[in-house]
């Protein structure tokens, strides 16, 4: 059994501690891992929570991600509460196996450690591995820092494991701003957290020997349309799954979390929408512009996937501008957040103007200052009525200005 | 808010003492931040770490800072890194080197006139830990500046961050450490 740990009421954790403790507090019964920067300390964490005994687990070495997220699947099969962490290249190593994971409907929990994906090669944090793997078919929660990683690390298992939903979990957070910057968390005592989480209910485990199963099997035109489009509905239908995690841990720690967070959106005449980091600098900003008079406000989206398509339009009902800060580059195409939210405004009675920003890829800094200037942007299209800027531009971008459209 | 921006060299413990100092302020009932820039760190090459302190949460993630405090905990980073970037009027120095005041700010004349406080956190960490870990040192020397917390309560709280991580007698030899800087610097 376990050793239980005493934590203070305030820890000051960086996001990949506090990811560890939420895997810790979970009692997750297998990790599989290859360690990469920035999400090593959540899995070597784990590790020593493990030979310290503060965890009742299996901690497995796998030679590569792919072998990693393999592992996962297996002991996810089998029938345990599995969970793993990775990054960038890592990530992309994986991918093959997050599309399996999601077919056979193992409630994995990934914590990712938003990282640029090479070439050129960069450690720091951007958005490039979460895009590659929206359309994976997981559960994508975003969070802002470490605070919020912990509780939707959390939060993750919960919503996973729904007999309802079965699907994986990714937890993103950004690589170095939230993973290693040390903040106050207050988290919860290991016994609230566990019987927050619950014990993990075995679906159809493949160590029931009573009742075998097969996972993994192959499908052609007979039957592969059905599977794929009973996984794409029970997706599309987690959203009152995930509302009503977020309202049992509202109830327990007092700390809300909604598909569409919404900051200063009441009077709001113009909006940014961004994820990660960023988002709560974009607060920050919002608070210093109305000062001056300008009636500014902040979208996010705290489930990426399933995408809140209704949810979104009306967070953004009643602007006259937005624009969309993409911390990713679709190669050859506009931002993942302009199309998306695009599409979802399409079908709106009102049909704000909207612009595409592209920042901070590789590390690239965000500051308050570049924040204002894109507001400022912005509440200048409002106020014409009409696109004063072109459609897609890039922030902090050293060399000739870059536009297109 | 209070930001402080660290120079050091990788290896030397900015990080973990900035980690430690938020760690001590978070017991106070204040919100903190710490964090670095780290890019491909070899071990010596120079870098920068960063707290902020607030009495409310912390919800900027840019990097920028215009600093309250300085901590240099490297002598030679004085001369080579770009210690004054993006300061303000009373940004307040607290630079480690074996030179007096007076030799420092004749050697480094951009920091003339301005809030600058010296001590020689090398030779105080070699003397005491044994090793040329500047870190705790610092810290003292910003208790004492800054007069934001009492020494005592400082390193009562101080030796339980450590404990986490320490045998006791590199935690005693800490705690002398960071007592001769709050007694030391100038």
């Amino acid at each position: 059994m376990a050793e239980k740990m005493e934590l203070h009421e305030v820890e000051v954790w960086d996001g990949n501690m506090a990811a560890s403790h939420a895997l810790r507090q979970a009692q997750v019964d297998v990790v599989a891992a290859y360690p990469i920067t920035p999400s090593t300390p959540i899995v070597q964490n784990y590790s020593q929570f493990l030979a310290d005994g503060q965890v009742d687990g299996e901690f497995v070495m796998v030679e590569s991600e792919h072998a990693a997220m393999s592992g996962c699947v297996g002991a996810a099969a089998a029938g345990g509460r599995v969970a793993t962490a990775t990054s960038s290249q890592g990530f992309a190593l994986m991918s093959e196996v997050l599309y399996q994971a999601a077919g056979m409907r193992l409630p994995i929990v990934l914590c990712v450690v938003n990282r640029a994906l090479a070439s050129p090669l960069n450690v720091n944090g951007d958005h490039s591995d979460m895009y590659m793997g929206r359309d994976a078919g997981w559960i994508n929660l975003c969070s802002y820092n470490p605070q919020e990683a912990y509780d939707l690390t959390l939060m993750s298992f919960k919503i996973g494991e729904d007999l309802d939903v079965r699907l994986p979990v990714m937890m993103h957070q950004d690589g170095f701003i939230c993973s290693h910057t040390a903040q106050s968390v207050r988290a919860l005592d290991d016994d609230s957290a566990y019987k927050f989480v619950g014990d993990y209910i075995p679906k159809n485990p493949m160590l029931d020997f009573e009742k075998p199963v097969t996972y993994g099997s192959q499908t052609e035109e007979d039957w592969h349309f059905e599977h794929k489009a009973r996984q794409h509905n029970d997706h599309m239908n987690s959203f009152p799954v995930i509302e009503r995690v977020f309202k049992e841990f509202k109830e327990l720690t007092g700390r809300e979390y909604n598909l569409v967070e919404k900051y200063h959106m009441d009077d709001a005449e113009i909006a940014l929408v961004a994820l990660g980091t960023t988002v709560e600098s974009a607060i920050l900003t919002a608070e210093e512009l109305r000062k001056e008079g300008i009636k500014a406000g902040v979208v996010s989206l705290r489930v990426l996937r399933p995408f809140p398509f209704i949810q979104i339009a009306e967070a953004l009902k009643g602007v006259k501008a937005v624009a969309t800060l993409d911390r990713s580059l679709p190669g050859g195409a506009l931002g993942m957040l302009y199309n998306e939210i695009t599409a979802s405004l399409y079908h709106s009675e009102h049909r704000p103007l909207v612009t595409n920003y592209i920042y901070g890829l590789g590390g690239r800094d965000m500051t308050i200052g570049h924040l204002k200037e894109v507001f400022k942007e912005t509440k200048a299209n409002a106020d014409a009525g009409k696109l004063t800027v072109p459609i897609q531009q890039f922030i902090g971008l050293r060399g000739p200005k870059l536009t297109f459209y | 808010m209070t930001e402080i921006r660290w120079h050091s060299r990788a290896g030397q413990g900015a990080v973990t003492g900035a980690k430690g100092l938020a760690d001590v302020i978070a017991g106070t009932g204040k919100e903190v931040q710490a964090f670095a820039f780290y890019g491909s760190a070899k071990r010596g090459a120079a870098m920068t770490a960063y707290n902020r302190i607030d009495d409310k949460p912390i919800r900027n993630h840019e990097k920028y800072m215009r600093p309250d405090f300085v901590f240099v905990i490297d002598p030679g980073l004085t001369y080579i890194a770009d210690i004054c970037l993006n300061e303000k009027d009373d940004t307040k120095y607290i630079i480690t080197t074996h030179l007096s005041k007076e030799e420092l700010l004749k050697s480094k004349p951009e920091l003339e006139g301005k809030s600058v406080h010296v001590l020689d956190c090398i030779k105080i960490s070699q003397e005491t830990i044994g090793k040329p870990i500047p870190n705790a040192p610092m810290l003292g020397a910003y208790i004492k500046v800054s007069g934001v917390l009492e020494i005592d309560y400082f390193l009562d709280s101080f030796k339980k961050v450590l404990g986490k991580k320490l045998p006791q007698k590199i935690i005693d030899a800490n705690m002398v450490a960071i007592k001769r800087a709050y007694d030391e610097v100038n």
